[in-house]
């Protein structure tokens, strides 16, 4: 089953103020299957994390389509209304970025647990659940409950990613996941990735090192430098 | 292929992108509002402001001073009425029914039982003299309520959610700091359990601790009511903490829209870039 069918995808920033345009791509078509694995590669600014973005649509796209079977019905990215990205968002879709944005006064442990409440687990049962991917992780219990701003950046990498992770979404994107991690971590992160990946999970993603997922990539997808 | 229609914001607006209708979310919107036009005098405030609010969303409007983006509270909170538009709440017998065009006593009843308001000055939403449970009584006689114990129980139970100390429920808002009387008026505003909440520059004008307090308070409190919100601030950082779209309002109509990062993080609109790269400079 196609999951994922993109396009024609084109992202063309322009700055007003400058009067200036840039593209980041163009006439980019790809399908993905369910439960595929796709590596985003090709040179630094050339585009990768931009086109997870669009497909997540924090960037607005500027043409092309990408259609997504979702289990509510067949749906297009590019053009989808805002409160239907909002609930793929909370329902279907992940992102895992490579910055957390922490909330004043709340704790790295709430933070993880939030995602599960959201889609209305018990708060305990979510905590709980919380707990353990919060060890799998390495970090320690005597920092669950502190406020995440003040944590090391590969800290807040792996809350950031104990987030995107902790319900298994249908299409998951990963930017640059494995950035800051120590070897335990990136270790957990790969066994979870491989789990997610045998219960069907679709993922796109940027890695800054292939050789750390090499056993997941189903297939490669290479970004060449656009013409302005 | 499907008309375009644009799911929030100005029909006119240049910059609009081109989306479906929903498909995937299938309910009503419980805040449905087309056509906005406000003048006063020949200074036009508010035109084409086309807004739509799920239950439980909160949805951000920016701008600069004197944007509209004020008069749109103030149209939405039904204290004033427009010159032309409408306003649908998805409520039990009003479902189809333009509520600026009910009468001032029913408008009157509306507001007071499903719409709760919090301004950035709390001159305006609270008795000063009074307690601050009386603040909260106030509004439960207003709705009817009459027994003592009711009301002192809901004071109670809506300053506690509103993470007010209890201990000092009985002190005037005059005696207290600026975030306790933020505080205040948030209780009154949810004593009710309002089914749309307005929010104008709830923490501007707090100092930076008590602000990221207060923050933490309105986003625990909309996930446990599930209002419909409207927060109206200038500040982007409280925009993006707390809501999941954002308009975008300049010279009295919306010129941009859309989910809250992609505004923050890819806008579309010149005043818009304007707007945010004025905060990262």
């Amino acid at each position: 089953m196609t999951l994922l069918d993109v396009q024609g995808y084109q992202k063309q920033f322009v700055i007003h103020q400058s009067g200036r345009q840039f593209t980041a791509f163009r006439g980019l078509s790809f399908r993905l299957a369910a439960g595929e694995f796709l590596v985003v590669t090709g040179a630094n600014g050339i585009g990768k994390s931009t086109l997870l973005r669009c497909l997540y649509r924090t960037y607005v796209p500027s043409g092309g389509s990408a259609h997504y079977a979702s289990l509510a019905g067949p749906i297009d990215l590019v053009r989808a209304a805002e409160v239907d990205i909002l609930w793929l968002r909370k329902t279907e879709i992940g992102h895992a970025t490579q910055f957390l944005r922490p909330r004043p006064r709340v704790s790295a442990l709430e933070l993880a647990a939030e995602p599960l409440i959201r889609i209305g687990t018990d708060p305990h049962e979510a905590r709980d659940v919380a707990c353990t991917w919060l060890a799998a992780f390495g970090l320690k219990p005597d920092i669950w409950h502190a406020y995440p701003s003040t944590f090391s950046g590969g800290e807040q990498q792996k809350l950031n990613l104990i987030r995107a992770l902790i319900h298994p979404p249908r299409l998951l994107l990963l930017d640059e996941p494995t950035s800051a991690l120590d070897r335990q971590a990136r270790a957990t992160l790969v066994a979870r990735l491989q789990e997610l990946k045998d219960q069907g999970v679709t993922m796109i993603g940027v890695f800054h090192d292939l050789d750390v997922i090499r056993t997941l990539i189903d297939r490669e997808l290479y970004l060449r430098h656009v013409d302005q | 292929m499907m008309p375009a229609t644009s799911t929030t914001g100005a029909i006119s607006s240049p910059i609009q992108t081109l989306l479906d209708p929903p498909r995937l979310v299938t309910r009503r919107p419980l805040l449905q509002t087309d056509g906005l036009l406000k003048r006063y005098g020949r200074v036009t405030a508010v035109q084409d402001v086309e807004l739509r609010v799920y239950p439980g969303e909160m949805v951000g409007i920016v701008g600069e001073s004197g944007s509209g983006k004020s008069t749109v509270l103030r149209l939405l909170n039904l204290q004033e009425l427009p010159d032309e538009g409408s306003l649908i709440l998805d409520l039990p017998g009003y479902a189809e029914t333009n509520l600026f065009a009910l009468d001032r006593f029913q408008r009157r009843m509306i507001q007071c039982q499903h719409i709760g308001i919090v301004y950035q000055n709390p001159y305006l939403g609270l008795r000063m003299q009074t307690s601050s449970s009386g603040n909260i009584a106030e509004r439960l006689i207003m709705a009817g309520e009459r027994t003592f114990q009711t009301m002192r129980q809901v004071a109670r139970e809506s300053l506690d959610a509103s993470e007010f100390p209890l201990e000092r429920m009985d002190d005037a808002p005059w005696q207290l700091s600026g975030g306790m009387q933020q505080r205040v008026q948030l209780a009154r505003a949810i004593a009710l359990r309002p089914l749309v909440l307005l929010l104008d520059e709830p923490t501007t004008g707090l100092d930076v601790s008590v602000q990221a307090l207060v923050l933490d308070t309105l986003k625990h409190l909309q996930h446990e009511l599930q209002p419909a919100t409207v927060l109206v601030s200038h500040d982007l950082g409280v925009i993006r903490t707390l809501t999941d779209r954002a308009l975008v309002m300049r010279h009295g109509r919306v010129v941009e829209h859309g989910l809250t990062d992609q505004i923050l993080d890819d806008p579309q609109h010149p005043y818009t870039q304007q707007l945010v790269h004025a905060r990262l400079s």
